[in-house]
């Protein structure tokens, strides 16, 4: 397999540019002159009071360069990526989430690995988190709704995971289980989805080095309403593939249920690569409007990660196994 | 009075589009503003269809008879709006890509019937001139009644735009047909109950001389 490597001095643009340097700059300015003064003023009690403290305590710490992040894109701002979420558990309103999931509680929270495996456990979210380094990967990110962002994201792959649940050789599908907590989820206590939200990959897909078990983003923990504390991100599949709020991964020997696919069988398929030459049911997948861009863009095949993944999909007719 | 109150009304019925012109100057719009303003220049569009087609039932059941001299302007607002949403799809989406468009509009059933909504609205924009409505007499209240239609395929073009959550479509779906089933009932009541002597009559529906009256 293909895969294109870094440069060598390859610097993850966490160390390059400050989460306050994408943030708008008007905003900063604005929260500045408000929050601020008062903000400034605890900061600094606080960091006399306790040097460590001062220092970013959400920062994740080691993070390493990848083989496997993407080079030559310019990367969303963190305001875009943390302001515009299809996160339906919240609200199927996309500028929701950011605040519905303030209050989100990440801990405590644990991943139950069971199914046709070796090993079935339930570890806890921060032993998941030590599995291996964690590594900075900029990836492009295409909405099945025709929009696209560029996140540097932070995680390692997902077959870290995988190789420690040990699947046994009849499976062939894995299961990613959403969280189910309508208390905490406002969403969830509307049936719009089959809730909990469920997704699937073919065990190749899973074992891909692509697939990336994500906790971070922008050098910093994962926001709640992207996802915390744990999900995967496919970047070569449509947006809603990369399930967030992860707490169950089920290793199956038949294709799992997906939630869109179950909410509609015609438009959401098991696969949904992404992929040009096949529209929605309703609307031309051809193009996309990547965020912070005037004019449309050609979306790629693979979302132009056809060098790594086209192999896994050879002699699959992509418009019947959409 | 009335006078001060339309222009009232009108500089109102404005502050959708200011509030959007305002947002935009201070980059105000969200992530992706385009959608942004797709999405509230098509809202607009249909609420104003739906405060249009309240005006009749309003001002009978509650005998405020005066509203009917606000019903064009709700109405050309209407179609104010279905054009500024139709011209963002035109420009920000297909850049004028008109061989795009027409595929588009062929293609995408939730494209034809938005496009058909606001197809029917142009003949409503064309003869709401006090010459048009003497002029086409009784045909203007005829030809006046492709609002209806044009409601109704405004409420399935977002209906049929929607991923999984129908809750706003269906909300404006539930408001269109109780704004409908008024006239039906209305029309139903003139068909089949012929006014005996002595018992009131219902108010028939406003004729274009009635309107001009009271305009």
């Amino acid at each position: 397999m293909l895969v294109k490597s870094r440069d060598p001095w390859f610097i993850p643009s966490s160390e390059v540019t400050p989460k306050s340097v994408s943030v708008n700059r008007r905003e900063f300015l604005q929260g500045a002159t408000t929050a601020g003064a008062l903000a400034l003023a605890a900061g600094a009690i606080a960091g006399l009071a306790f040097p460590e403290a001062a220092e970013a305590a959400a920062k994740i710490a080691g993070v390493v360069k990848s083989p496997f992040s993407t080079a030559g894109e310019k990367l969303t701002p963190f305001k875009d990526i943390s302001s515009y979420n299809n996160y339906y558990e919240f609200s199927t309103d996309k500028y929701e989430p950011a605040e519905l999931a303030t209050n989100f509680k990440t801990r405590p929270w644990t991943v139950t690995l069971d199914g046709l495996v070796k090993n079935k456990q339930v570890l806890d979210i921060d032993q998941v988190l030590k599995l291996a380094a964690p590594e900075e990967r900029v990836y492009r990110h295409r909405c099945v709704e025709g929009w696209s962002m560029v996140m540097p994201w932070i995680g390692f792959s997902l077959s870290t995971l995988i190789k420690r649940a040990e699947p046994l050789p009849k499976a062939k599908f894995v299961q990613f289980t959403t969280i189910l907590d309508p208390k905490q989820m406002p969403g969830q206590r509307v049936g719009v989805l089959d809730w909990p939200y469920t997704e699937g990959l073919r065990m190749d897909e899973a074992m891909h080095p692509l697939a990336l078990l994500c906790f971070g983003l922008y050098g910093d923990v994962l926001p709640n309403q992207n996802g915390a504390p744990l999900r995967v991100i496919l970047p070569w599949k449509y947006g809603f593939k990369s399930v967030k709020g992860i707490v169950r991964v089920t290793f199956t020997e038949s294709e799992p249920a997906t939630a869109w696919n179950k909410a509609a069988p015609g438009e959401y398929g098991f696969y949904s690569n992404v992929n040009p030459k096949v529209d929605h049911p309703r609307w031309s997948q051809a193009k996309e409007r990547r965020i912070g861009e005037f004019f449309k863009r050609d979306t790629l095949m693979f979302n132009g990660y056809g060098d790594q993944v086209a192999g896994m999909y050879s002699g699959m007719d992509l418009k019947k196994y959409f | 009075m009335i006078r001060l109150f339309k222009v009232i009304v009108f500089l109102t019925c404005l502050l959708p589009v200011g509030m959007l012109a305002w947002r935009g100057f201070h980059g105000d719009l969200g992530a992706n503003p385009l959608e942004f303003i797709t999405h509230t220049t098509g809202d607009w569009t249909l609420r104003f269809l739906l405060i249009t087609l309240a005006v009749t039932p309003l001002r009978k059941l509650a005998k405020q008879y005066w509203l009917i001299k606000f019903r064009r302007m709700l109405g050309l607002y209407a179609f104010f709006y279905g054009l500024l949403h139709f011209t963002t799809y035109l420009w920000f989406d297909k850049f004028f890509d008109w061989h795009e468009i027409v595929k588009d509009i062929g293609k995408r059933p939730f494209i034809t019937v938005g496009f058909l909504a606001l197809t029917l609205m142009v003949p409503l924009a064309a003869t709401s001139t006090a010459w048009a409505i003497r002029k086409l007499g009784k045909r203007w209240q005829a030809l006046h009644q492709l609002v209806y239609l044009s409601a109704m395929a405004g409420v399935v073009h977002y209906l049929w735009l929607v991923k999984a959550d129908i809750r706003k479509p269906a909300a404006y779906g539930v408001g269109l047909a109780i704004l409908l089933g008024y006239r039906v009932v209305v029309w139903a009541r003139q068909t089949w109950q012929p006014s005996r002597a002595g018992a009131p009559v219902l108010q028939p529906a406003t004729t274009p001389e009635s309107f001009l009256e009271r305009a």
